[in-house]
């Protein structure tokens, strides 16, 4: 059966003239990519260089920043959407070897025709949206402050391929429950960083950038904010940070909740080997590292080299992510079933318009073998397991991991990419956990 | 047109000449000037992939100096042929020797090599008394494309691995009239020729690896110098080297799809293993020529096989390096910055025809391309005795 994406836009048998492909390039100096908001600066004095991003010097003030993407860079993507090179039709008649051709052409294609990037960035900018230096870096973030007095500030932290833009429908509710079938105790103050080499942070220039000391930028971030009681939220290596940040203590933090604890089964095996609730969880850890670990792999050894086609290409870079909202979010068969198109292109457009393909890349370099681990953590956790994602720990691993493990509950809907696929469950998820430590 | 055109195969041996369109040249060097770049890596080596300057210098030099046509000429020197078998069609050089009793080799190559690799060596093999060799020491020389590289053929279906293609191989060698023949190969070839040596289809004589799959299926607890070097350079490979080959292995379509579009990503995907797997002293440059990489570049870029050529590596998702043993007589050349050096104690255990066993001085994983002087030499000497 097709799916709504595919019928809403045919696979185009696109007819493409080269010649004309060739003397537009020629025309225009091939590509206009823009700079975000920013200044477009071209790299080396050559025309016919794309431009980079040239983001504003951030400085230890919190200063006001808003989202404008240069029309330049959008007529590239599209010119470049228009003339993509695509490779022959997988062998296979699933998504076992990648990203299907027939899907892929069709997500460019809505990608080309339909998206409408400028309905997301307006979005962003009815958002207030701030950079400050921490730690050397220019960091950007979402701060929403809700208008009860009494508000629990939380920092959410997304992961990859995530950004901020898995958070934008769970703001509203959290800041201003009282719209939103809560109450005025179950508001939150929200603060919503991209991580370093993410979105519009600054990408880093130097090794070091690790789960940990990220994890310092954001209680730095707190602070400098005014909050001194506050809790911290995440999945993905948004879980990695705010993990470090419960192993670090900084004051203030009161509690963190995640969405993907990162829990395995601590060693050594128990003498009775382990139970049928453990088994699950277990055999997708091994389907994880045999068969769907790959671009960690890669990422995690070569973020460069990878990062050459997915800067260059913009098909390269949306089925870099599509193929990871198809896997991990809960969904039958299609992403499009758990978020929607539009949502999924966003969050692609995000990662092509900003350039971060190698940058974000560079995380799983940094610490995804060194510090995303299972970490024994004393200060209070709450858990939230949304059953359609790709790794389901059992509780007793909590039990076992965490000594302060207050909250845990199992979502039956919704997976990886929770607030963005389940926003209401989330939004519930966050308001019973911390009610706990308000 | 952004790639070459290739003519279907049938079960007639057919001449192929290669004609790239000069559209798909035209366009090629258009998206190169569009090129974007990602930022610069924060390491001053090549630990995290190919570092920013030296792609953005390959890149120049590609849009701006280097000549396929060049390539392609040379290509085009050699009888080249494509032939339907098991439903696909296979290209493959075919130069015969002008001596008549020349004994014919096949000689495979791996990921991210081709036919390319071999290109240097046809000749003296094949006319060894030109090429200070002797009359006797004359080849018949095979080279076939890989399903799924160059100008065979891309399969649309699954189960292309080692030994479906060592099959294919040996009805190549039939088809060719060949009744006694040896097989040679490295990397994925080695692969291929490590299969037919377990095939052992008639006709085929011996066969000669510049990679051993020699490893014990158990590593014993004590190990000489020579054995734990292999071990660790082993693990090595399977931990910080193993990104490309558990991206290939699980989602070769996904990459495909960068790889497709962009050049300058599948120019510096590849560009990478020329920097790994050479014999360098820390630029790719030092063991091979800027154009001969980005021969062998050009080529995978204008047959669009980045996605076919890794699903190679889906289809052999659990080859390991025990390659099995084997009973024919097999000869080996152990080249220096190989991604291991088997040791001999291993191959001892796994061929029990080891007929020639030699450590070159000088060259790595791509050793016909980088040394063909040493290679044409290995080859002469390695199958005198199955002459």
């Amino acid at each position: 059966m097709k799916n709504d994406l595919e019928n809403r836009t045919g696979v185009p048998a696109h007819v493409i003239s080269r010649r004309k492909f060739i003397r537009a390039a020629a025309a225009t100096g091939g590509a206009g990519i823009l700079s975000a908001g920013l200044v477009p600066t071209s790299a080396h004095g050559r025309a016919d260089k794309a431009p980079q991003i040239a983001r504003p010097t951030a400085t230890k003030d919190v200063t006001p920043f808003k989202v404008h993407v240069p029309q330049a860079a959008l007529d590239d993507l599209k010119k470049k959407l228009a003339h993509a090179r695509w490779p022959d039709k997988e062998p296979v008649t699933d998504w076992s070897q990648g990203v299907p051709l027939a899907k892929a052409r069709a997500l460019a294609e809505y990608w080309r025709t339909h998206y409408d990037w400028r309905r997301v960035e307006s979005k962003l900018n009815g958002l207030p949206q701030f950079r400050t230096r921490l730690d050397g870096l220019g960091i950007h973030f979402v701060h929403v402050r809700s208008k009860h007095e009494n508000a629990l500030p939380v920092i959410l932290t997304h992961g990859w391929p995530g950004s901020i833009l898995e958070f934008m429908q769970v703001i509203e509710p959290l800041v201003d429950p009282t719209a939103h079938g809560g109450t005025a105790d179950e508001a939150f103050h929200v603060v919503i960083p991209s991580l370093p080499g993410f979105g519009f942070s600054d990408k880093p220039t130097e090794p070091g950038w690790r789960l940990p000391r990220i994890a310092n930028a954001w209680a730095v971030l707190m602070a400098r904010l005014g909050y001194s009681h506050y809790v911290a939220q995440g999945g993905d290596l948004g879980a990695g940070v705010s993990s470090w940040m419960a192993k670090q203590r900084p004051s203030g933090l009161a509690a963190i909740h995640l969405n993907l604890p990162i829990l395995f089964p601590p060693p050594p095996p128990p003498p009775g080997g382990y139970t049928a609730a453990e088994q699950a969880p277990l055999a997708q850890l091994a389907k994880y590292a045999s068969d769907a670990s790959g671009y960690a792999s890669i990422q995690g050894t070569r973020p460069q080299t990878l990062g050459y086609g997915l800067a260059d290409s913009p098909v390269g870079q949306a089925m870099w992510i599509y193929e990871k909202f198809q896997a991990w979010s809960d969904n039958k068969g299609d992403p499009a079933e758990a978020i929607s198109v539009d949502h999924m292109l966003d969050d692609i457009s995000l990662y092509w318009l900003t350039d971060t393909a190698a940058s974000s890349a560079r995380l799983y370099y940094e610490s995804f073998a060194k510090d995303f681990a299972r970490m024994p953590l004393e200060l209070p956790v709450a858990v939230s397991i949304f059953k359609g994602d790709f790794f389901t720990p059992p509780k007793v691993w909590g039990e076992e991991t965490y000594s302060k493990l207050f909250y845990w509950n199992e979502v039956p809907k919704g997976g990886h990419f929770a607030a963005l696929e389940q926003p209401e469950l989330f939004v519930a998820e966050l308001r019973k956990s911390f009610a706990l430590v308000r | 047109m952004s790639q070459a055109l290739i003519p279907e195969a049938t079960e007639q041996v057919r001449p192929f000449h290669i004609s790239v369109p000069q559209e798909a040249i035209d366009d090629l060097r258009a998206r190169l000037r569009a090129t974007r770049f990602p930022n610069e890596q924060p390491v001053k080596d090549w630990s995290q992939g190919v570092p920013l300057a030296q792609a953005r210098a390959l890149v120049k030099y590609w849009e701006s100096r280097y000549d396929w046509r060049r390539f392609e000429t040379e290509l085009n020197s050699f009888p080249n042929f494509r032939t339907l078998i098991d439903r696909l069609g296979i290209h493959f050089i075919h130069a015969r020797s002008p001596h008549p009793d020349a004994l014919p080799i096949l000689l495979t190559h791996g990921w991210p090599g081709s036919i390319a690799e071999f290109i240097k060596i046809v000749r003296p093999l094949t006319n060894p008394t030109e090429h200070g060799g002797r009359a006797q020491d004359a080849f018949h020389v095979i080279v076939p494309s890989l399903p799924g590289f160059g100008f065979s053929d891309k399969p649309t279906e699954t189960g292309w691995n080692l030994s479906r293609i060592a099959s294919a191989w040996s009805q190549l060698m039939q088809r060719l009239g060949y009744r006694r023949w040896v097989a040679q190969g490295g990397d994925w070839g080695a692969g291929v020729t490590t299969a037919l040596g377990h095939l052992l289809p008639p006709g085929l004589a011996g066969i000669h690896l510049n990679w051993q799959f020699v490893f014990p299926t158990e590593i014993a607890e004590h190990l000489s110098f020579e054995e734990q070097r292999a071990v660790d350079a082993a693990k090595s490979f399977l931990g910080d080297g193993n990104g490309y080959f558990r991206q290939q292995s699980t989602r070769p379509q996904t990459i495909g799809y960068a790889l497709s579009d962009s050049p300058v990503g599948q120019a510096t995907w590849i560009y990478e293993k020329f920097y790994s797997w050479t014999d360098n002293n820390g630029s790719p440059e030092d063991a091979l020529s800027r154009d001969q990489m980005l021969d062998n570049i050009s080529l995978y870029w204008f047959t669009n096989t980045a996605a076919s050529s890794a699903r190679i590596y889906w289809e052999n998702k659990d080859a390991s390096f025990s390659g099995g043993k084997l009973s024919l007589p097999v000869a080996a050349t152990v080249f220096p910055r190989e991604i291991y050096r088997a040791p001999k104690s291993w191959a001892e255990q796994t061929y029990s025809n080891l007929i020639y066993w030699n450590e070159a001085e000088h060259g790595g994983h791509f050793a016909a391309f980088e040394e063909p002087d040493i290679f044409v030499e290995e080859m002469r000497s390695a199958f005198r005795k199955l002459r």
